[in-house]
């Protein structure tokens, strides 16, 4: 019952707050230019036609369990950091968080209930996406007179828990460098460049140094973007989705599935154990 | 304090105890074995200059820092925990709220929390004197209507046992009399109240006890009176010398002390004619005689030591 309490809580909170609305906003707008209206842009100006049919096929409602995926593992993800750092770094910002553990039925239930929150707006956030997504496929295909074909139910499942997943690792990135350096500044500056900087930087550097490259295939982002390669996600040539068969997908899985649960719970742990001052 | 008072105190249960708290920070102890007990109906003042420990001692009983060493029990139960907290309210430091969020709003976030009914956020608002600017951003607020959510916030659980650390801080003058009846009214409905101040009046007027917290360390606990010490009877007379030496003679050396041309008497008031008597007949001229009460600020004064002292309203 606290936690069912803390939850609605936190859920009230969040949902009023501007700056969700302005991330998710963004979020969703990157998503459908960079998934789609870019993508189609390339293939209505392609002179090759093998490399437009190639650039189409991305972009009809068959392919759209592996498409829309494009940009979790590394833009998204790290507007999905900012979004996890900034709930949980205003609290101490604002001061809010000793109001909160002074009134509150337990920290780890607060926590708790902050956490699910999160990843309960996250999941409308990913069905959105994917609503998005497929209508932006099907009028794709009615523009371009192609053949419309659904994705397996199966398939378009799978895509979605996992581009959940991904998301709530990196929302939990956030929160835990919010948690660790009690703030929001620092913690959106590191996370983000973790994302867009650090993780790139070390997959351009695996290619020359062997040590690198093992260390490579345990990274979030690395993960995330195999993950998503392994659901049909277009493979990124020039780097900047991340999207990559670096390592298969049963280990990406793992992987994101274990770093999801270690940032949570060094999030908690911190919470529990400090004082707030 | 009245043996009423005292009395009364007595048979009241303690519902906030706390048995040698201490916390360090690195090389520096913020509160150092501080003990003390709140019983239920009553109000007490927590007094100290700044940087004294009180916040940390309000910190370490909701539960925010963990002490050092000793123990804080409040309603029975561990200090900070779960059960403690369900009968606590406390506004530990400036009211902190969200800043995106109405009053009412920051309220109702705290009150699903807790799994509290909307109609109470509505009834604090009303007691907290807030209710017309509750729809209102808390960032809109003034300093005065960000005291009075903080205190609203702490009333919502209708806690046994409240915790309010400087609540008239930026108040005006309506409102800190609001607030003083509003505490004494608590007291009346048997709540137990810990306050924290700077203002020697308020804490005169609300409080039933004061425990003075110095340098981390409780220097003085008790009624008002009782912090003020007995009063004194001031006494001017020519020539000085011989009136103290007459003083003196008649109630002893540990009585009767001299500063520059006044000397003071430690002797219940009912001893008044008694002195101006003997003095007369000893042949000394007596130009004055006054019963003076030593303040709560000057024994709050006396009891801070020489460094403190600038730094207390």
């Amino acid at each position: 019952m606290s936690f069912i309490n803390s939850y609605a809580s936190e859920l009230f909170k969040v949902r009023r707050r501007p700056a969700l609305w302005v991330i998710l906003s963004v979020w969703l707008a990157l998503m459908l230019l960079f998934t789609y209206v870019f993508p189609y842009v390339g293939y209505r100006d392609a002179t090759n036609a093998r490399e437009a049919t190639g650039l189409l096929t991305r972009l009809l409602p068959a392919s759209l369990a592996g498409q829309a995926l494009t940009g979790y593992p590394v833009w998204g993800g790290s507007l999905i950091v900012v979004l996890g750092a900034l709930v949980a770094g205003s609290e101490y910002g604002w001061g809010t968080l000793k109001a909160l553990l002074s009134n509150s039925p337990g920290r780890l239930t607060v926590y708790l209930g902050q956490i699910a929150a999160l990843f309960t707006i996250l999941a409308a956030l990913v069905i959105v996406a994917f609503g998005c997504s497929g209508l932006a496929s099907i009028i794709i295909g009615a523009t371009t007179h192609a053949q419309l074909v659904a994705p397996s139910a199966s398939d378009l499942a799978k895509s979605m828990a996992a581009g959940w997943m991904i998301l709530c690792m990196w929302c939990t990135f956030g929160v835990a460098l919010a948690t660790l350096f009690r703030g929001t500044a620092l913690s959106i500056g590191l996370g983000v460049v973790w994302v867009l900087a650090v993780e790139n930087l070390l997959r351009a550097t695996a290619a020359i140094v062997p040590v690198i490259a093992t260390v490579e295939k345990g990274l979030p982002g690395v993960n995330a973007g195999a993950l998503v390669a392994a659901l049909g996600g277009p493979a990124s040539t020039a780097g900047g989705t991340g999207i990559a068969a670096i390592v298969g997908g049963a280990q990406a899985l793992a992987v994101v599935a274990v770093y999801l649960v270690l940032f949570a719970a060094t999030a908690g742990l911190l919470l529990k154990r400090r004082d707030v001052q | 304090m009245s043996t009423v008072a005292s009395e009364l105190r007595a048979s009241a249960a303690v519902v906030l105890r706390a048995r040698g708290l201490t916390k360090r920070y690195g090389h520096i102890t913020a509160v150092d074995g501080v003990s003390l007990a709140v019983h239920s109906g009553e109000v007490l003042g927590f007094l100290g200059p700044n940087g004294a420990g009180k916040t940390t001692t309000m910190r370490m009983l909701v539960g925010l820092v963990r002490p050092d060493a000793g123990t804080a029990e409040v309603l029975g139960r561990p200090a900070g925990s779960p059960a403690s907290l369900a009968g606590t309210g406390a506004m530990v430091e400036s009211p902190a709220f969200y800043p995106y969020l109405s009053g009412r709003d920051n309220l109702r976030a705290l009150a699903r929390q807790v799994g509290l009914p909307r109609e109470r956020v509505e009834s604090v608002l009303e007691i907290a004197g807030i209710a017309t600017r509750g729809g209102d951003r808390f960032s809109g607020y003034s300093l005065g209507m960000k005291q009075r959510l903080g205190v609203a916030a702490a009333l919502l659980k209708d806690p046994e046992v409240l915790i309010l650390d400087e609540p008239t801080n930026g108040l005006d003058p309506l409102g800190i009399a609001d607030m003083r009846s509003l505490i004494r009214g608590l007291a009346e409905a048997n709540k137990a109240v810990l306050l924290s101040s700077h203002q020697l009046g308020e804490i005169e007027q609300i409080c039933d006890r004061v425990a003075v917290l110095v340098r981390g360390r409780i220097v003085a606990e008790g009624t008002i009176d009782e912090l003020r010490g007995a009063p004194q009877l001031v006494v001017r007379a020519t020539p000085i010398g011989d009136a103290e030496a007459q003083l003196v003679s008649l109630l002893g050396r540990d009585r009767v002390s001299r500063q520059d041309d006044e000397i003071r008497l430690t002797i219940a008031p009912e001893e008044a004619p008694r002195i101006s008597r003997a003095l007369v007949s000893a042949g000394i001229d007596l130009h004055e005689m006054r019963r003076e009460e030593r303040s709560l600020e000057a024994a709050f004064l006396a009891m801070s030591g020489p460094s403190e002292k600038g730094e207390t309203a």
